[in-house]
């Protein structure tokens, strides 16, 4: 199972921040978010979306160690 | 250091704290930021941050800062969650044997903590809430530096 955080505007158009995902990719995941809600997962790969795992950020495909972190980032807005 | 708080802060007490003891320092700069009201249309700034990797990502760029303008030291603290116009939003300090490197380095840390620190900022107003992204003004800031 994978640990899904959601943040910014991505949280509000999904209507959750943080769920549990089984996937050991993240293509996997991103087609198991798409099952569920196919506009959410269009946004989760919208420009400038940036994707971490545990952390890290990482671009294009990765596979995902068991309880990993995968966070969906909108563009950062500074503080 | 960097701290993230939800609590409101003293920029007076995080000044004083950060000039104690410095008898090779010789020049503190400091910056802080506060909530604007932008005439009532904004009631409540919210800030989200990614606690861990916001605080890291701050750290890594503090340190390079550090490392660019030779500072002896650096202090960042910077609220999340729902900010009341007026409350101080962020505080930056800088510490350096001049004046000149302390305060370029206050302002460069500034520019890129408007607009490339890894916060998500929306702006509750009397017309509902709206995510607000970095403004022109704030890349071209930031560009100054690059």
């Amino acid at each position: 199972m994978a640990r899904v955080l959601l943040f910014g505007r991505l949280a509000d158009q999904a209507g959750w921040r943080e769920r549990e995902v089984a996937a050991d990719s993240l293509a996997a995941l991103r087609a198991c978010i798409a099952n569920d809600d196919a506009e959410l997962a269009e946004a989760l790969a919208g420009p400038g979306v940036q994707v971490a795992v545990d952390k890290a950020l990482v671009r294009g495909e990765a596979s995902l160690a068991a309880a990993a972190e995968v966070a969906f980032l909108p563009p950062m807005s500074g503080g | 250091m960097i701290s993230l708080t939800e609590a409101p802060f003293e920029p007076g007490a995080l000044l004083t704290a950060f000039c104690a003891g410095r008898d090779e320092t010789g020049a503190v700069a400091s910056f802080v930021g506060l909530a604007r009201a932008e005439g009532g249309q904004a009631s409540i700034l919210e800030l989200e941050a990614y606690p861990g990797f916001t605080e890291s990502a701050i750290a890594a760029f503090a340190k390079d800062a550090a490392a660019r303008f030779e500072l002896q030291d650096w202090r960042i603290v910077h609220r999340v969650g729902k900010i009341a116009p007026g409350e101080a939003v962020v505080f930056v300090a800088t510490a350096s044997r001049h004046r000149r490197a302390a305060l370029e380095a206050c302002d460069f840390l500034m520019d890129w903590l408007k607009s490339r620190a890894p916060f998500w900022k929306k702006e509750h107003g009397p017309d509902g809430a709206r995510w607000i992204e970095p403004t022109a003004q704030d890349r071209t800031d930031a560009q100054r530096w690059d």
